[in-house]
């Protein structure tokens, strides 16, 4: 009798596996669990990633570079407490908010990471499948009452799940470029205080807090599950965006770097903000330089125009100015770019490899100033 | 038999569970393959509370990440400065070597080695001490070499003494815009500028030993940045042989200081150096100069309310000896053989001349309170008038004999005065 009821038992257990998934556990700020599969943020049989059920994915206009790495951005907002709008800085998200971002390459003889895949979104089962990209790590935000938390996981060859690893890790990975050349690099996770060097925005304060989800940086659409959709209008339609403004067309958008019908200025000021604004904004940690990069500084001296170098070291390459208008070959911001010698690159972490595609905008960019020094 | 079923069942269904939640995780592949020290360390710095002691033990550690701090209250301790190494040889991330981001930090008795950019950089943080660490470049002085040895910035209340620093790319010791900060009995060799206080309010630096730079001490004021500084005193120190030549990477500001330069004042307000014995310095003995002398051309006139100009300087019983006779520098140099001669020696002070037109009696002269007063026996100052083309060169002594009111010294209230 007994017997008989087994294979129901087994399948009710096979079916959590399946699409349902379970909530997501958020834990208190001194146990974090040691695996990310504890979460229930999202799964991983090996063969495919899947979202949690209770999470929204999400995409920026322009986001940071990090080596060519494809990123899966996803937020699980608590129930009954939407998030507060607010403009110029992230959102105002409540406490039980987590915030992940996964790190993977599309892969090549499952070895190889491919440099030019188009990121994807997660398909309409909301899942990515392990076949063709390889996951690195994980990052999350987690919003405690007592500030923002940040987490670095690390996903393990099978790609089953992912540990925690508090002081990072260094992986060497082989790139192949879209005409076959590879070239080898060292993928870095950073640790958990890295995880502050960018996101403690204001570096007196040095509280941690999301550096993406802005309106700007969220306003475009999103192919989700059920069609396509602005993500603020979804956000919205869901219950979880609060006290937005009545007209969304009137919402500021951050331009696409990438986007070559937007002038030149949106864009590199779009990606410098994205890229450099973290620490050099005016209460940032490399307020100590005087460069201030965040996209609504004044185009002045401070944000770089004629400036000479302070404490640049090496960093300077013999260039007079950080933005010589006109001169791209006599500007230090380009020449930090375009270098991953530690002692010389700019940004100080994310990095091993140049932004050829980023650095070839600003180049344009500065051609295009007008004005001189 | 039925138990056996049930418990086999059972363990089914766990397995079952294991393969949802993937708890059969294996060692991942992105391990660091790094020496377990550096893992243990930087998660030591990473979970440490207020009142940790995190120490270093004797031993060569190779680290190839930048290590950080973002806690306060903590000390980081080795046990000697030859003995607690940590090399950065290997370096493959980090722009600093050790960076803290925290207040109330003392660390002591280690080295640093190496590192590709800063060794250890200190930004923003109240009560700040360093004792007995060295920073080293251990290929001697190179344009590869990290720009920074020691390196607080932002900081207040900082306490620096009993270090060494040596073959910093820029400065070894290198103070900037901060509050209240006393830099005393270190040793700086072979950097581009040994000790370098920059847009510094309120610092004393004494008792330290700078030679084979090529500018032993320098206090400067940069312009575009959140604190202009003023108010240091220089005395008690042995600045000699500060001659080896530049290796600062062009287009740095400390690229422009000539090899031989024993303490330079650029731009910089209330300024005291005093009781120092400064010798053999090839260049000079002591420059006093404008930013306009630090070879920025820009024909965009300088930030709005920075002051370019060095002021209310005041220089005396200081021992000068040797120096001047092999400046660095082609105009230096012509300028040398035509007043003093092949085997002769530019004067112990060399001035650039710059002065601030608002700042003017009726005579062409700085007014008293601003003025540039030399009162060391029988030292002289050469007056280059660059700001005229050097039209009007002038060696003198007598003209800058006058005197200010003396700054009061520093007091450390974290270290109970």
């Amino acid at each position: 009798m007994w017997l008989r009821k087994v294979p129901l038992l087994l399948l009710l257990l096979l079916s959590g596996c399946g699409q349902q998934s379970a909530p997501v556990r958020v834990f208190a700020a001194d146990s974090f669990p040691e695996h990310l599969s504890d979460w229930n943020l999202l799964r991983s049989d090996g063969r495919q990633l899947r979202l949690g059920s209770d999470v929204i994915p999400y995409d920026l206009n322009t986001p940071l570079f990090t080596d060519y790495a494809l990123k899966l951005r996803a937020v699980y907002l608590p129930a009954g407490k939407p998030v507060t709008y607010r403009e110029g800085q992230a959102l105002d998200f409540p406490v039980g908010t987590v915030i992940s971002k996964t790190f993977y390459y599309a892969v090549q003889d499952s070895s190889r990471v491919l440099k030019d895949a188009a990121a994807v979104s997660v398909d309409a089962r909301r899942s990515l499948s392990l076949s063709d990209y390889r996951l690195l790590e994980t990052r999350l935000l987690i919003r405690y009452d007592t500030g923002w938390r940040a987490l670095p996981y690390v996903w393990n060859d099978a790609q089953t799940d992912a540990s925690l690893e508090i002081a990072g890790a260094l992986s060497q990975l082989e790139m192949a470029d879209l005409d076959g050349s590879l070239q080898v690099f060292n993928y870095i996770i950073p640790d958990a205080n890295q995880c502050a060097g960018c996101h403690a925005p204001n570096h007196s304060d040095k509280e941690l807090s999301p550096i993406g989800p802005r309106v700007d940086q969220l306003n475009k659409f999103y192919n989700y599950d059920d069609g396509v959709d602005n993500q603020l209008s979804h956000w919205l339609k869901l219950g979880k965006l609060d006290r937005v403004p009545a007209d969304l067309s009137l919402l500021p958008r951050r331009a696409d770097w990438s986007d070559a019908a937007v002038s030149l200025e949106r864009r590199a000021r779009a990606y410098l903000d994205a890229n450099c604004a973290h620490c050099h904004n005016p209460k940032g940690a490399a307020d100590t330089s005087g460069l201030h990069l965040n996209i609504d500084a004044r185009m002045d001296r401070n944000f770089g125009i004629c400036k000479p170098p302070v404490a640049a070291g090496r960093g300077s390459g013999d260039r007079p100015y950080d933005i010589f208008p006109g001169r791209p070959d006599s500007s230090i911001l380009l020449f930090r770019m375009q270098h991953s010698d530690p002692a010389i690159a700019m940004p100080e972490l994310g990095r091993s490899l140049n932004h050829a595609e980023g650095a070839a905008l600003i180049e344009e960019w500065i051609a295009n100033m007008s004005g001189s020094c | 038999m039925k138990n056996y079923q049930k418990a086999s069942l059972v363990l089914l269904m766990l397995s079952l569970l294991a393969g949802c939640s993937g708890k059969n995780s294996d060692s991942a592949s992105t391990t660091p393959p790094d020496d377990g020290f550096q893992k243990e360390l930087q998660t030591r710095l990473i979970t440490a509370k207020s009142g940790d002691i995190i120490t270093i033990p004797a031993g060569f550690h190779p680290i190839n990440r930048g290590l950080s701090l973002n806690v306060s209250g903590v000390t980081i301790k080795g046990e000697g400065m030859d003995k607690s190494v940590l090399s950065f040889k290997g370096q493959v991330q980090g722009a600093e070597g050790l960076l803290v981001n925290a207040s109330d930090f003392s660390i002591s008795d280690l080295a640093i080695e190496d590192t590709r950019g800063d060794a250890l950089k200190i930004n923003e943080g109240s009560n700040i001490v360093i004792q007995r660490v060295r920073t080293e470049w251990t290929g001697g002085p190179k344009e590869e070499n990290g720009a920074y040895g020691i390196y607080p910035v932002q900081t207040q209340n900082v306490l620096l003494e009993d270090c060494v620093a040596i073959g910093a790319s820029d400065a070894g010791i290198y103070v900037g815009q901060s509050l209240n900060v006393i830099v005393r009995n270190n040793r700086a060799e072979f950097n581009v500028a040994g000790i370098e206080i920059e847009n510094t309010i309120g610092a004393d630096v004494y008792g330290n030993i700078a030679t084979n730079n090529t500018g032993g001490i320098l206090v400067f004021n940069m312009p575009d940045l959140p604190q202009e500084g003023h108010s240091a005193r220089v005395f008690d120190n042995k600045v000699f042989a500060n001659n080896t030549e530049n290796f600062g990477a062009a287009g740095t500001p400390v690229s422009s200081v000539p090899a031989g330069s024993g303490i330079v004042i650029n731009a910089n307000d209330r300024v005291e150096i005093f009781a120092n014995d400064i010798k053999d310095n090839n260049t000079a003995n002591l420059i006093i100069s404008s930013y306009y002398s630090t070879g920025f051309d820009s024909s965009i006139e300088v930030a709005e309310n920075y002051d370019p100009y060095p002021e209310t300087i005041f220089v005396y019983d200081n021992n000068f000896s040797g120096g001047g006779s092999a400046p660095d520098g082609l105009d230096l140099k012509a300028l040398k053989v035509a007043m003093f001669g092949i085997g002769g020696s530019l004067p112990d002070i060399l001035w650039d001349g710059y002065v601030n037109p608002a700042n003017l009696d009726k005579d062409g002269l700085l007014r008293p309170e601003f003025a540039i007063c030399v009162d060391n026996g029988s030292a002289q100052v050469l007056n280059a008038d660059l700001a005229n083309g050097s039209d009007n060169i002038t060696v003198d002594g007598a003209q800058f004999h006058c005197t200010h009111k003396k700054l009061p010294p520093i007091v450390l209230p974290n270290l109970g005065g």
